[in-house]
């Protein structure tokens, strides 16, 4: 029954022909893939815009710009990757592929919002990037105010593009709520759907409830900029402090957008490749959940010395606190899932494997920033920007990579050279180590971070990450090209190459258009390998 | 029965990991941070450098299972059986309560450090400190001002605020425009923040606000501020430096070059004078048109018109810049009367006349 459908050679792929059957297409892996391909291009851009940074960090003083353009450089690295590669990456991707099927679903609830959703990414990242022809945004990806406040129309185009991007964000997000809800197969209860339907699950809740508010502060932010409004300019009465509450209100959730999908990723990866039952299905399942819920209340921990009263900022910590302990479930059940299993390291596991490193540090050293006191030296220097770097790269692009290589069979019916993928995964890693830990101790020093010049003093550190920074882009090359060497002469994958449990593994590679033949019935839990 | 020595021989392992980490992280806490010179900057790296070892110690245990796991159960065959674990509740309890007794224990002891860092003690030496793209600048009450220099090389040198030695040294902080009184739009006062690395302290600098740190240098030396909040091009460039030295070096700098200068309490008042708030408000507690001065500053609660209000400088420069945002309880009617001075005084006459206020006890 695994192979039907293949017999005749149609998938989703050929289902239609022509650049248009693409761009009009309501089919949502293909909507999948159109997001695969639009996230890899803003990738490219942010990494390019990464590699600025860092070779102008190289050496202290004037090395390759001036302090404008590098403003600028850093905005747009932060926004791109924020806004245009890390929300959408495993979401709207790998989600959009992944989730019906996984579900045992042919589509999901809204296929045309689901289209939608990606022309409205599409929009917002033209109109944000518009601002490059204003002579670009220089705020930082936070556009904090008032200095953010300066009527300019590159200002204006990226708020706005922000706005529009954001919807993109919302329309998945209540589309995977209602997918989750009604479309599931039959038997295919809320305790038996897998843990990565799970994490797109918590996050669309996210999604829907908290990108609204960045919506609305972006558009007052806008309507400041254009009609002198004062919301947030203390001379006409406003208040530059509401903005960062504002701001941080939605995102800190954001930040769960980003992680909390990854996390869904890396359960089934260490299921499939320890060919075990997963350990703690519902502490795993659940703690997404709890993440989800406590996300809300968190985002003071962004503003220990913004001027916030003491007992706030001491409110914020203790709720900061509690995010630790769902995830330190996760890991430990992750971790004890391998115990007993039969591990295959093939790439994506070491991708696995390298994200529960890498987000271990990310995690220790997030407890260090919700300590108040610890946090008032850190605020604002390079340890903050070792800390979400080993969360949103070590952990969520890991997590993405890991997930490429992974489904990519499924997805296109062929192998990627998994020595190649592993190659690139040894640079990724050890390039990301190279790269980001220095930066712990440049920040422990005192080093800020946005900084265009530093002391000389902090050099030979800024020098081994931006060695690091380049060891990761060589990683990241060869993991390009492993794709596409995979995509023109991969060889014929089979339906399950990994020997995976859940339903994407019972039907064709490529999926047919229509992802199942026969709408499987459900009668045990994802991961039984017994 | 096998279990057991492999039981005491991890114990024993985790034992010296965990003493290793115990040595490194003391090691590495003065390596990695700067030389603390307060007793909170001290009390800072004490659970920096607890983290450290804990860290450390989770760590080694996850990806020290994870590795030994990987090596242990690696794939054999295609068809290798695996164990058909799903879930321990006693082992799932302890790895999610001992986290969280060890997060509870460090945001407590961070809490206490948080309390000592804001509050301030009594008798603190206050300083006025201002910031703009991108200079600071720093005014003493004696009436001393203290701006970046230009050295021999005309490049500019961060302006320098010297501080006693052993005494707690408050500072009170705004943000204000790159020219003084400028009209121009786009020049308006933007966030900072105030970073001295070597006392482990931190704040923002916020425009239309008062904002407030303190700090107490131990040891003599000169120490980098840092601007901490993103203010543009010259952000990296926004430095400056405390000098701390010793009370009889700080007393003769303060009372050498520029010492001479008006105080700013004696500035205040001739501003009450000469800016006619002597005509409504009294400074001996006589009624009059308005309230007075006498006994209002550091009021808990002071009555306003529909409710309560700290005085605290903020609260004055909202009376003097747009005197009808609070009325004092009692004064209802006089409700408009007080010309509004937003535009009228500039930034330092307002420091000035809250200097003065604070003097009517």
């Amino acid at each position: 029954m695994a192979s039907t459908g293949a017999h005749d050679g149609h998938n989703y792929i050929n289902h239609e022909k022509g650049l248009w059957s693409w761009l009009s297409t309501l089919d949502h892996k293909r909507i999948g893939i159109l997001y695969f391909i639009t996230v890899m291009i803003f990738f490219l851009i942010g990494g390019l815009f990464a590699l600025a940074i860092r070779t102008e960090l190289w050496s202290s003083g004037e090395t390759i710009m001036k302090a404008e353009t590098y403003s600028r450089v850093m905005t747009y690295h932060g926004a791109v990757m924020v806004f245009l590669v890390i929300i959408p990456g495993i979401p709207a991707f790998l989600g959009n592929f992944f989730l019906p099927m996984q579900i045992g679903a042919k589509d999901v609830a809204f296929p045309r919002l689901n289209l939608l959703s990606w022309y409205c990414l599409l929009l917002g990242a033209g109109v944000a990037l518009l601002s490059l022809a204003y002579g670009g945004a220089d705020t930082g990806w936070t556009f904090y105010t008032p200095y953010s406040i300066k009527h300019a129309p590159a200002v204006i185009c990226m708020t706005m593009g922000v706005f529009i991007a954001g919807f993109s964000s919302i329309l998945t997000g209540l589309n995977f709520v209602v997918t989750t809800h009604k479309l599931r197969a039959p038997g295919m209860t809320m305790l038996r759907i897998p843990l990565f339907v799970w994490a797109l699950y918590s996050t669309a809740i996210i999604q829907v409830l908290a990108t609204p508010v960045l919506a609305i502060t972006v558009l007052l932010l806008a309507a400041e900029n254009v009609f002198g409004i004062g919301f947030f300019d203390p001379a006409l009465g406003g208040d530059p402090v509401l903005f960062q509450h504002f701001f941080w209100f939605y995102s800190h959730p954001a930040v769960y957008i980003m992680i909390l999908p990854a996390f869904g990723v890396i359960s089934e990866l260490i299921a499939t490749f320890s060919r075990k039952t997963i350990f703690g299905y519902t502490a795993i399942a659940y703690s997404s959940l709890a993440i989800a819920a406590v996300s809300f209340f968190v985002w003071g921990h962004h503003m220990f010395v913004s001027g916030q009263s003491e007992i706030a900022g001491v409110v914020f910590s203790f709720l900061t606190m509690l995010v630790g302990v769902p995830t330190a479930i996760k890991l430990f059940n992750w971790i004890a899932t391998l115990y007993k299993g039969s591990i295959n390291l093939s790439a994506p596991m070491l991708y696995a494997l390298g994200f529960m490193f890498l987000f271990t540090i990310g995690g220790v050293t997030g407890i260090f920033l919700a300590t108040v006191a610890v946090d008032v030296h850190f605020h604002d220097t390079y340890f903050v920007v070792a800390h979400f770097h080993y969360v949103m790269v070590g952990g969520t692009l890991m997590a993405i990579m890991g997930g490429i290589f992974y489904w990519f069979p499924k997805m296109f019916g062929k192998l990627c050279k998994d020595s190649w993928a592993r190659w690139s995964f040894f640079f990724v890693f050890v390039g990301f180590n190279v790269t980001f830990y220095p930066q712990f101790v440049l920040g422990s020093l005192g080093m800020p971070r946005r900084y265009f010049d530093y002391l000389p003093e902090y050099e030979p550190l800024n020098k081994i990450s931006t060695v690091g920074a380049y060891m990761i882009g060589i990683g990241f090359v060869i993991g390009l090209i492993t794709i596409i060497h995979g995509l023109r002469k991969g060889k014929i994958a089979g339906p399950n190459p990994w020997g995976g449990s859940t339903l994407e593994w019972t039907t064709a590679s490529p999926p047919p258009h229509e992802n199942f033949l026969v709408t499987p019935i459900v009668t045990a839990g994802p991961y039984e390998h017994r | 029965m096998k279990l057991m020595p492999r039981f005491m021989t991890g114990l024993a392992a985790v034992a010296l990991a965990a003493a290793v980490s115990v040595a490194g992280a003391n090691a590495m806490a003065s390596t990695f941070m700067p030389p603390a010179v307060t007793t909170i900057a001290t009390e800072v790296d004490s659970i920096y450098a607890f983290l450290l070892i804990t860290s450390l110690i989770a760590f080694i245990m996850l990806i020290g299972g994870m590795c030994y796991f990987v090596w242990k159960y690696q794939r054999r065959s295609k068809t290798d059986k695996t164990a058909y674990i799903t879930h321990n509740h006693a082992l799932e309890f302890l790895w999610s309560f001992i986290p969280f007794l060890i997060f509870m224990f460090v945001f407590v002891w961070g809490w206490k450090v948080y309390h000592d860092m804001r509050t301030v003690p009594e008798g603190a030496l206050e300083i006025h400190v201002m910031a703009k793209k991108w200079d600071w600048r720093f005014l003493y009450k004696s009436g001393k001002e203290v701006l970046p220099g230009i050295d021999a090389n005309g490049q500019k040198t961060p302006a320098m605020m010297v501080v006693p030695v052993g005494r707690p040294v408050k500072l009170i902080m705004a943000s204000e425009k790159i020219t003084a009184g400028s009209t121009d739009p786009l020049d308006r006062p933007v966030l900072h923040s105030f970073f001295l690395p070597a006392a482990r302290v931190k704040q923002d600098v916020v425009p239309g606000r008062f904002t407030t740190l303190w700090f107490n240098i131990q040891k003599p030396g000169d120490y980098w501020v840092f601007c901490t909040e993103f203010c543009g091009g010259g952000h990296s460039a926004m430095k400056a430096v405390v000098r701390a030295v010793p009370i009889e070096e700080f007393e003769g700098w303060l009372g050498g070059e520029g010492g001479g200068a008006l105080s700013l309490v004696d500035k205040g008042r001739e501003l009450y004078a000469s800016k006619a708030c002597i005509g409504c408000h009294s400074a001996n507690g006589t009624p009059s048109v308005g309230p007075t001065f006498k006994g209002l500053w550091g009021q808990k609660a002071h009555k306003i018109e529909g409710g309560v209000v700290d005085v605290n400088e903020d609260y004055i420069q909202e009376s003097i810049l747009n005197p009808n945002a609070k009325i004092a309880a009692g004064f209802a009617a006089q409700k408009g009367v007080m010309p509004v001075f937003a535009g009228q005084l500039q930034e330092d006459e307002i420091k000035a006349l809250i200097e003065f206020i604070k003097t009517l006890k």
